[in-house]
């Protein structure tokens, strides 16, 4: 047991508690503009990011990764804070941890597998895309003050890593933030703070509990944003679990993650924070900073409320265009530029579902519609796919007499049309063979197909033989498990 | 083949105490010798921190790029110097009279590769510290523990320097599984013709006398010199000062209870047998 705390803990304390800090001062800005985009105080979003953080460190299923109050699920709460007010969403922040930890039991993960990689990366990109169009609103009907700001910001933050020595020891957002926050207050311009926007933390978290009538009238207001932020959060997370999992080359116990970020919705809830999930951005940088274990995950959780609470006075201070620069730098960072330059390269039905999946996001404001949609389409084009791999020659046996069908191939709902209309009912035949053996019926669609081609045939008073139908119906059934046994599979498949 | 002697070789100074040990156990047990080196690629972070904590454009393809190519040389140098050790310990374990050993490099963390390779082993011959534990002293290497706890079959944990096993100590406490023990002890080609000490550490009852009497008697049946006493104290210690005074060259010992719970109470004694002895331990499943 000590063994196994030690691994994960404490194997790259160095790393970790490096990392741990520079992701620390990263999610601060994070925190705070997230809790903007979602109409509530700063402090949601800074309690909810270190409750949610420090109880991922112990609830979750892949190390290193960074969980947090992030903007795909503050994006979804807009309308219930406008509506209900901010006790509504601590309510539907319960729920939701509920839910997914419900979906951990269940094993819901596994569903994953259905979320192809174009709906992956297009979830991604729609990510970027709405996390930079939260950021125009500072950016409109401003004086060129802000402008001016967040261009130094972003040049802050793109030139400073080249400074020698310094230049990769310390996090250059951080940079930015000091020097703007220090700019703003020599200079004394009129724009606006972080003090402007609500409420930050002055105290550590309390305990405290919804105050909602706890009635289903409550809980029809609060369940369908607690459904759309469970299947978001989960989304998200399994998604920035899989890209860690790339990067470190190790392996992540993903319904273990999902009961783990429902811990920590419900850790968030109680204190006063909004429901979060995994960031991406977040954890890309944890792992470059050299984070690997959970005791990245801890400190940074930890370094954030410590800071919030203790410098409060001075994050106040912070000028919106420096998160703003911060938060364009989010979004550049998210977005998967390689999908742009491998539009060429992929096939046009990756490309319609990677940027349907964009678009529907993008449109909705809502990743799981986005993501929803995405999915669907994906599979109507493997359906599309697969159903064309189904060809049915024909040869006469006896001119005028006899005739012998042949079908090859998949045959389902997709490809059942084209099935029936490749057999000549019109011509005057005595008898036709059609032949199965090298066929596959995947559903009942098929077999109704075939059941009309036979009444049709019949009808023309042609007498009608079937062989191999067993082997080709074999598959109707559903839970043949023979993906470990190739035998089985052989059996199932042969002839292809 | 479930019968070869596997010796788990890494860069520490303990591998020449591996192969040796290895070698004897093979040659007394007639069974192939196989040396296993496993390299563990993914355990890094790079040496060169970059904290600037900023995302660029591609961040994530870039970061992925970089993380690779990192592993891959690395990996590249480790089993390049993995095959060197490897070579080593088999000319080695050639020069002691091994026939034919063979050498086998996995990919992997050291538990995950020799649990992979449990069924075709009858005995597992370690180092008693890894390569990176080697500086902490008297410290277990960070892999044996683990190893230890989840593997079923026999351990050799061997110090430095070989010393062909002369006299054997076997810690006894009457159980069921330590009178497999004794059994086992008695039959094994290891251990023929050696002495045989039985040490049962408790308070002296007739009980306990009866066990010791029984565990020497199987021994001498089986045509080996055996003697036994019960001393009381603390386990390790007692061992210890037992393995001292008889000048004993090798500790044969049950092994920690697989529930964690039987971890606690039980196994605390075996890590301290481990640590603490100068001498190789056989621990038994």
């Amino acid at each position: 047991m000590y063994e196994k705390f030690k691994q994960s803990w404490l194997s790259n304390l160095k790393g970790d508690t490096l990392a741990g800090i520079v992701v620390a001062l990263a999610l601060i800005p994070e925190a705070i503009a997230f809790s903007i985009i979602a109409g509530v105080d700063p402090k949601v979003g800074l309690y909810a990011s270190f409750a949610i953080c420090v109880i991922v460190a112990f609830t979750g299923g892949r190390s290193g990764m960074i969980s947090a109050a992030t903007g795909a699920m503050a994006l979804l709460m807009i309308t219930l804070v406008k509506e209900h007010g901010l006790e509504y969403l601590l309510a539907a922040t319960l729920l939701t941890g509920m839910l997914q930890i419900a979906a951990g039991y269940l094993k819901l993960a596994e569903l994953m597998r259905f979320v192809s990689r174009s709906v992956v990366t297009g979830f991604v990109n729609a990510l970027a895309i709405l996390i930079f169009m939260a950021q125009l609103p500072e950016l409109t009907d401003v004086t060129w003050h802000v402008y001016a700001m967040t261009i130094a910001g972003l040049a802050i933050i793109y030139g400073f890593p080249y400074v020698p020595v310094v230049g990769k020891a310390i996090p250059s957002p951080l940079v930015c933030i000091v020097v703007l926050t220090a700019v703003y207050l020599l200079t004394g311009m009129d724009i606006r703070s972080v003090g402007d926007m609500g409420e930050l933390p002055d105290s550590l978290p309390i305990f405290l509990w919804p105050d909602v009538p706890l009635n289903v009238e409550t809980l029809m207001i609060i369940l369908p944003y607690s459904l759309m932020l469970t299947v978001v959060g989960l989304l998200e997370s399994m998604m920035t679990a899989t890209i860690i999992d790339d990067l470190t080359d190790t392996k992540s116990d993903k319904n273990r993650e999902c009961k783990g970020q429902g811990i920590a919705n419900i850790g968030a809830g109680l204190i006063g924070g909004m429901a979060g999930c995994a960031m991406i951005g977040q954890s890309v940088i944890n792992i470059k900073s050299g984070g690997r274990r959970r005791t990245s995950t801890l400190i940074a959780g930890i370094g954030l409320l410590l800071m919030v609470v203790f410098l409060a006075d001075w994050v106040s201070q912070i000028p919106m265009a420096a998160l703003v620069a911060v938060m364009i730098m989010v979004s550049i960072g998210t977005f998967s530029w390689e999908s742009i330059r491998d539009l060429k390269k992929h096939p046009m039905s990756t490309n319609i579902v990677m940027v349907t999946t964009v678009i529907v996001t993008v449109g909705t404001h809502n990743l799981a519609i986005g993501v929803f949609v995405g999915v669907l389409l994906a599979a109507m084009f493997f359906a599309n796919k697969v159903g064309n791999i189904m060809y049915i020659g024909s040869k006469e046996i006896e001119p005028g007499k006899e005739r012998e069908y042949e079908v090859v191939g998949q045959v389902f709902f997709a490809s059942s049309e084209r099935f029936i209309d490749a057999f000549d009912f019109k011509e005057s035949i005595d008898k036709v063979t059609i032949n199965l053996s090298r066929a596959h019926f995947w559903d009942i669609t098929a077999v109704q197909a075939l059941d009309r081609v036979v009444i049709k045939f019949r009808r023309e008073g042609t007498e009608v033989e079937m062989a191999g139908l067993s082997e080709a119906s074999a598959t109707v059934v559903d839970r043949y498990a023979v993906h470990n046994d190739p035998e089985a599979v052989e059996k199932l498949m042969g002839g292809h | 083949m479930t019968d070869q002697v596997l010796a788990a070789i890494d860069g520490s100074q303990f591998s020449e105490g591996v192969c040796d040990y290895a070698a004897w156990a093979s040659l007394a047990m007639d069974a192939p010798l196989t040396f296993v080196h496993v390299v563990d690629n993914h355990s890094g972070v790079p040496e060169e921190q970059n904290l600037s904590g900023n995302l660029r454009f591609g961040a994530r393809e870039r970061l992925m790029k970089e993380l690779s190519e990192l592993d891959e040389q690395r990996a590249k140098v480790n089993r390049e110097h993995g095959k060197l050790m490897l070579e080593a310990a088999k000319e080695r374990a050639i020069e002691d009279g091994v026939s034919d050993p063979v050498i086998r490099q996995r990919n992997g963390t050291l538990v995950e590769s020799l649990l992979e390779l449990e069924k075709e082993m009858r005995l597992l011959v370690v180092g008693k510290r890894g390569e990176i534990a080697h500086q902490a002293t008297g410290h277990l290497g960070s892999n044996l523990e683990r190893v230890v706890r989840e593997l079923h079959r026999p351990i050799l944990m061997v110090p430095k320097t070989f010393k062909r096993p002369e006299k054997i100590l076997m810690a006894f406490d009457g159980s069921k599984t330590a009178r497999k023990g004794v059994e086992m002890l008695a039959r094994s080609p290891l251990f023929a013709g050696t002495e045989c000490h039985v040490l049962i550490v408790g308070a002296e009852t007739a009980e306990r006398r009866s066990e010791l009497e029984w565990a020497l008697s199987t021994l001498r049946e089986a045509g080996h010199q055996a003697e036994g006493a019960i001393r009381a104290g603390e386990v390790d210690e007692a061992l210890q000062a037992y393995e001292k005074e008889h000048s004993i060259d090798l500790l044969v010992m049950g092994a920690y209870g697989h529930s964690r719970i039987r971890h606690l109470l039980v196994g605390s004694t075996t890590t301290a047998m481990l640590r603490g002895s100068k001498v190789p331990v056989l621990i038994l499943r």
